[in-house]
């Protein structure tokens, strides 16, 4: 009764404010999802709402009644009757009924959400501050999959697209009607996987793996967020898998692989200085932004400023070590691992050459070769 | 109006705001003093502080129990009051109970649960196998799943030398605790003050093991905090028992001085039992941990 | 010198044992011990704490108006949900309650005052210096703490501003004034209650407030203890928290958790027992089912122990401890259910009346329902996975708190003012700021629903374009709620200065010792104890 109340109230407001603006479709209920198992939980979540509604109904009904008869200035007068073991009885059994009623169907779901057994496609995601991780186990395939809306859309000064926020630069793109599991867990701090059409949500715990699963019945492109604050960026890790037929998922993973070929023979060539930079920008706004920002200044004290730096314009041995190792216990990640040679040369270049920290020096990905084996 | 059937409602107490500013400074000084240290920044102003803070806590116990003392002994406290004060130390040390359970549950967490599913067993079996592939769930834990980042301990304390003396050091002061109680109550005085002081000794022959084992676990084992969740629930685990060791033994001491100076009858002393009380429970923790901690 | 004002000030009763009125200045807030005087300074503190931790959630409401970062930057929005939260709930909520306790217990049992006096103030002065340290964090360099209310590790430990040393001193001073307070109450409950008051003739506020106690002390001490494996983890290399020396990070909300969900009922039951004081009273009908209301706040107490884990589904349980605690959470639905029928039951067929105490009380039913609603759907772990962490949970806890814990809050306090400083309220001020709140309250919680359950995370400076709608709305009833509390507080100055002069008993329909003393209560009230048939 109340809530139609606010409901009416808030059309009323939605229409008189926001008319004109029909870009944002705004959802008022869960998604039913794709999969099974999101189905089962949509089902779930209807089924108790209605349950909740009903009692309330009921409930606020004989409340409002009381409100609207028993009232004092109407002359009512009040009877004085205080007890009785017989109704307290019955609204304990009773509720306490309609909760086993509720319990059973969440109990087979859930069982069903735990069985990660007999996967066709086992998938690592890792979560990074402030990005995902996926591995695809017995492919060779690895890479990072960051948040690609732009700087300029967040702090509004260009138009913000239809997937604001919700687009990255790699997407996990996997097989329909496969069994997929998920190996979930993090680098750093905890982190949490979700696609909400798929009704997987499971922490990433660093130091420990999760496991979780989907199988998904149509292609799209399925998006979902961070949902474990993780710090300063949290809002900006996006989920986005995109669910294709397996011809296509083959052709994709072979792509993937010939990707990571052509990657180590590009670290094979030398690059002008200007070429390294050209690249160096891209890959550091892409991996170091987030942290120690596009114009090098960072955020101290949390974030170093890579401007003027110390490591960044003294000895290259150290500024390695750093990039590639990482600091242990601080939110510096080991990008060793995360960028291949080619792009670790480049954004060292860049660091040590933009924003006045003209050091001149060109590293190339032989130096990082050598490095690393050291 | 007599005592007897008033409950003696104190007007206004300087003590309180004395307390809070002292444990105001103490904490803030200990804070700046760990930030600066891990910062490796100068720590001279921020150990001012806690020592301040401590002096001012000192003093502030001292005025405030020296004024409760007073009062009681003056005959204000009604019969009332004093199962106030019960009630008053018997949730305190339910509370304290409770602050021990968050130790005990921590551990009992890492041994069934999180370093066997870190070795890949149970239901995240992938744990093991992916993330530490080399690391074998045992305990005690002398290899950790990162030796790199923490170094297991060499060896540990053995249960049956240090710890089992100690053991039957704390039963024993329960003991002579409790008849210096029996003493008291019948007005023997100077059997109380023997078994006291008994007391007393067995604390702090207790303290003195308890330090030379911490000593033996640095020094030649390699058990330190750093070594490891053994090494992190063992120091604190034993670290605040003989934290409240130590408190309880200082209780004990003051006791034995009040005793001196003649303070409490048969059937007014409820600062003795108090402090029995907490010993006992001191007592019961160390139980837990010898069995828990060291043997198990 | 010590000894001279000692003297003074302490050894001055024993001379002159009269009881007589409070000091003058500040010295009467300093150094009293008189329970009234305590728990106006424990109201004071609360409503000041509010309107700060409010102001930090129209920060982030207003951040939220629109997509886009456009007034604060992600860092600092995450120290003010932290700030907000924490202050909401350790500075405005419990700190407003103990105020009630102190003012209300000894009058409702008949006691002269609180067990123990002294240390009633040193449990309040504790609470202005722990915020002091907490808030002062944000001028500090790194920031104020960034992590959440819930500070999971190991972002809050490892990965944290150097501030949480400050934040864990600031919790354990929080957990010392709580612990005293909580033996207070119950030592004041179980010892001081006037000849013939037996436990079963304790008014519910009592009731409430002595199992709430029992609580608080029960998971107190776990929280001192986790926040000191924090601080272990941080300064002294241990590995509570990290996996590689053995520990786990989820262990951390284990141990949170074990203090979290109780902490939720600390908040709650003694809005329980005020609603049960005031729906009889305007019903002008005996509370119904009074042995069944004091039982279901018991098994609230008892079950709220073993359920922490549902704010833990997605963390990676095993199956068999997933199906455990979304069983004994839905549990919980039961004892709550016979409390919100019981006060139902009361009105029915009663004379009511709807002056402000009532009117915050009956939407006290209504809203609080409607939360324990969405906390049962929380509680179903499959459905649990798509709710987690969204703005549905922030929609669930809002409605639980604020129409709920504060809502029960200014229902007291309408209905205690008389008592405590003589004067009648503004019944017609009153009502709009019953109706401005209600209203405000609303528009701000209810469109979260809907948020969370079209996916929006919680804990987000920016967000997707579908969320811009409800957002906007949320934030305008967020600004009409906020400016409402400024008229409460105008009306409660206002009744304190001048107003009608109140009777005795306040209330046509009102019963209980507190309303046999004169309005204002004086300063010293039942002396001797009254005797209670
Ligand atoms: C006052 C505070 C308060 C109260 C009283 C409650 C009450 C309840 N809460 Fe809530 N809760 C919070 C404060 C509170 N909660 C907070 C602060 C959080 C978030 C913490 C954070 O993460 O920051 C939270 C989060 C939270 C979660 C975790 C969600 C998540 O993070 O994913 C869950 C899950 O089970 C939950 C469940 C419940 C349940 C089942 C109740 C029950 O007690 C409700 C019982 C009441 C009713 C059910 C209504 C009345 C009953 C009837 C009319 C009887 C008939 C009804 C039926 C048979 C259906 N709560
Ligand atoms: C009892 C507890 C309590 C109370 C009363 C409130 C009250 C409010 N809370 Fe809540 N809130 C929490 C407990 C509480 N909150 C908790 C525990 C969290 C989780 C934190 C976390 O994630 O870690 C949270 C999180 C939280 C969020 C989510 C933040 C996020 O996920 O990033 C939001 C967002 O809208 C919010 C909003 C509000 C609002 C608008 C109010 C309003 O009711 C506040 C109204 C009060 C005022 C506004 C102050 C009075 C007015 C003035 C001082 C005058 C100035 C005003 C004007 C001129 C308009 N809160
Ligand atoms: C998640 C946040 C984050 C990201 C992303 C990040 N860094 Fe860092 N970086 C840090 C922090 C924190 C430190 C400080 C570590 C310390 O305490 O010594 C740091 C330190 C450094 C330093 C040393 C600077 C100094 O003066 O101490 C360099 C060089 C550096 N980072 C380079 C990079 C590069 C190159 C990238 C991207 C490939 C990157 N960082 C991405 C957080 C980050
Ligand atoms: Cu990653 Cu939130
Ligand atoms: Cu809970």
């Amino acid at each position: 009764m109340r809530s139609r109340l606010v409901y009416r109230a808030l059309s009323l407001l939605l229409s008189a404010i926001y008319a004109a603006d029909v870009s944002a479709e705004y959802g008022l209920n869960m998604p039913r999802g794709v999969t099974e198992v999101s189905q089962s939980v949509y089902d779930l979540h209807m089924t108790i709402f209605w349950i909740c509604v009903v009692i309330g109904v009921v409930v606020f009904g004989v409340m409002f009644y009381s409100i609207f008869k028993h009232r004092k200035s109407k002359g009512a007068v009040a009877s004085q009757f205080h007890e009785s073991t017989t109704v307290e009885v019955l609204w304990t059994i009773v509720p306490a009924i309609i909760l086993v009623a509720m319990a059973w169907p969440a109990t087979t779901t859930l069982i069903q959400m735990y069985d990660t057994s007999d996967s066709d496609v086992d998938i690592k995601v890792t979560g990074y501050q402030w990005k995902w991780r996926y591995e695809y186990l017995g492919e060779g395939v690895d890479f990072f999959s960051n948040l690609s809306t732009p700087k300029e859309e967040i702090y509004n000064t260009k138009a913000k697209n239809e997937n604001y926020l919700l687009e990255v630069d790699n997407e996990l793109v996997v097989p329909i009607n496969k069994k997929i599991r998920f190996l979930i867990t993090a680098n750093d701090v905890i982190h949490s996987w979700w696609v909400p059409d798929f009704a997987v949500k499971k922490d990433a715990i660093p130091g420990f793996i999760n496991e979780s699963w989907t199988r998904i019945p149509e292609p799209g492109i399925y998006r979902g967020q961070c949902t474990e604050l993780c710090g300063k960026d949290h809002g900006f890790m996006p989920v986005v898998v995109r669910a294709v037929e397996q011809e296509e998922y083959d052709a994709w993973l072979l792509a993937k692989q010939e990707e990571a070929k052509a990657a180590a023979e590009l670290a094979k060539l030398t690059f002008t200085l200007e070429e390294q930079m050209k690249r160096g920008e891209e890959v550091y706004n892409t991996n170091c932004a987030a942290c120690h920002q596009a114009n090098g200044a960072g955020i101290p004290p949390a974030f170093p400023a890579l401007k003027g730096s110390e490591i960044a314009v003294g000895p290259v041995e150290k500024h390695l070590e750093v990039v590639v190792n990482g600091v242990q216990g601080t939110a510096m990640q080991a990008y060793g691992s995360q960028l291949n040679d080619v792009d670790m040369a480049a954004v060292i270049t860049y660091e040590r050459n933009a924003w006045g920290n003209d050091t001149g020096d060109n590293i190339s990905a032989k130096d990082i070769v050598e490095y690393k084996q050291k | 109006m007599s005592a007897e059937s008033s409950y003696y409602v104190p007007a206004q107490s300087r003590w309180p705001i004395i307390a809070t500013v002292g444990l105001f400074l103490t904490l803030v000084g200990a804070g700046s003093v760990m930030n600066a240290s891990s910062a490796g920044e100068s720590t001279g102003m921020s150990w001012l502080m806690f020592s301040a803070g401590s002096l001012i806590m000192a003093y502030m116990l001292f005025g405030w129990f020296g004024h409760v003392i007073q009062e009681s002994r003056a005959g204000m406290y009604s019969e009332q009051m004093d199962r106030s004060f019960r009630w008053g130390m018997s949730w305190f040390i339910f509370s304290e109970v409770m602050f021990f359970a968050a130790f005990f549950g921590a551990l009992f967490y890492v041994r069934v649960l999180a370093v066997p599913w870190l070795g890949g067993e149970g239901s995240n079996a992938s744990t093991g196998e992916l993330l530490w592939p080399e690391f074998e769930a045992t305990w005690p834990l002398m290899t950790n799943p990162d030796p790199s980042l923490f170094p297991g301990p060499k060896a540990l304390i053995d249960p049956w030398h240090l710890p089992l003396l100690n053991t039957i050091l704390l039963v024993a002061s329960s003991v002579t605790v409790t008849i210096a109680h029996h003493a008291l109550k019948d007005g023997k005085r100077t059997a109380l003050k023997i078994w006291l002081l008994a007391t007393i000794a067995l604390g702090l022959v207790f303290l003195f093991f308890q330090g030379e084992e911490y000593v033996e676990a640095y020094r030649d084992l390699d058990l330190t905090l750093q070594s490891g969740i053994y090494g992190t629930t063992f120091f604190l685990l034993t670290g605040f028992h003989g934290a409240h060791v130590t408190l309880g033994t200082i209780m004990l001491i003051i006791m034995y001085f009040r005793i001196q100076k003649g303070h409490f009858d048969k059937d007014n002393h409820f600062a003795f039992e108090a402090t029995s009380w907490y010993w006992h429970f001191v007592d019961v923790v160390w139980l837990g941990l010898f069995f828990l901690v060291y043997i198990l | 010198m010590s000894a001279t004002v000692d003297t003074a000030l302490d050894n001055n009763t024993q001379s002159d044992h009269e009881h007589h009125g409070p000091a003058k200045g500040i010295a009467r807030w300093l150094f009293t011990t008189n329970h009234k005087d305590i728990g106006s300074m424990y109201l004071w503190f609360s409503f000041a704490m509010f309107l700060l931790g409010g102001c930090m959630a129209l920060t982030i409401r207003a951040e939220l108006f629109q997509p886009g970062l456009q007034l604060i930057e992600p860092e600092f929005f995450n120290q003010m949900t932290t700030l907000h939260g924490l202050i909401m709930v350790f500075g405005a909520v419990m700190p407003a309650f103990v105020g009630l306790a102190n003012w209300l217990i000894p009058m409702m049992v008949g006691a002269p005052d609180m067990a123990l006096p002294r240390m009633n103030n040193w449990s309040f002065w504790i609470l202005p210096f722990a915020f002091a340290l907490l808030v002062s964090t944000l001028f500090m360099e790194g920031g104020a703490p960034n992590f959440g209310w819930t500070f999971y590790a190991p972002l809050s430990t490892t990965y944290a501003p150097d501030t949480v040393t400050y934040f864990i001193f600031g919790v354990h001073m929080m957990g010392v004034s709580s612990i005293m307070g909580a033996i207070n109450v119950i030592a004041t409950i179980l010892n001081m209650r006037a000849p013939g008051m037996t436990l079963m003739k304790m008014p519910l506020f009592v009731w409430t407030w002595l199992i709430t106690a029992f609580l608080l002390i029960a998971v107190m001490p776990v929280l001192a203890g986790v926040v000191t494996m924090m601080l272990m983890d941080v300064h002294f290399g241990t590995s509570f928290f990290n996996a590689a020396g053995g520990g786990d990070p989820v262990m951390f909300q284990h141990i949170f958790w074990f203090f979290g969900h109780p902490e939720v009922y600390i908040m709650i039951l003694p809005a329980f027992g005020v609603v049960s004081q005031i729906i009889p009273t305007f019903s002008r009908k005996p509370l119904f089912g009074y042995h069944s209301m004091v039982y279901a706040v018991g098994s609230i107490a008892i079950l709220s122990f073993i359920v922490w884990a549902h704010h833990m589904f997605t963390v990676g349980m095993p199956l068999f401890g997933e199906l455990f605690f979304m069983y004994a959470t839905m549990l919980i639905a039961v004892p709550t259910g016979v409390k919100v029928f019981n006060w139902i039951a009361t009105m029915f067929r009663g004379s009511l009346t709807f002056e402000a105490p009532m009117l915050f009380s009956i939407a006290f039913v209504v809203l609080f329902t409607i939360g324990g609603f969405s906390g049962l759907m929380l509680a179903i772990a499959p459905s649990d996975f798509q709710y987690h962490d969204t703005y549905f949970v922030v929609a669930h806890f809002h409605y639980v708190l604020v129409p709920g814990a504060i809502f029960g809050i200014f229902a007291a306090v309408y209905y205690w003012l008389p008592k405590w400083c003589g004067n009648m309220y503004d019944e017609a001020l009153a009502k709009w700021h019953f109706w401005l709140s209600f209203v405000g309250m609303n528009l701000a919680f209810f469109p979260m629903h809907f948020l969370g359950l079209a996916g929006m995370p919680r804990r987000i400076p920016d967000y997707a374009l579908q969320f811009a709608d409800f957002n906007s709305i949320s934030t305008v009833g967020a600004f009409l709620f906020g400016a409402t509390q400024l008229l409460f507080l105008y009306l409660v100055i206002k009744t304190i200065r001048s107003g009608e002069k109140a009777t005795d008993q306040v209330w046509e329909g009102a019963e209980g010792l507190e309303w046999t003393i004169p309005s204002p209560a004086p300063y010293h009230t039942f002396s001797t104890p009254p005797e209670v048939k």
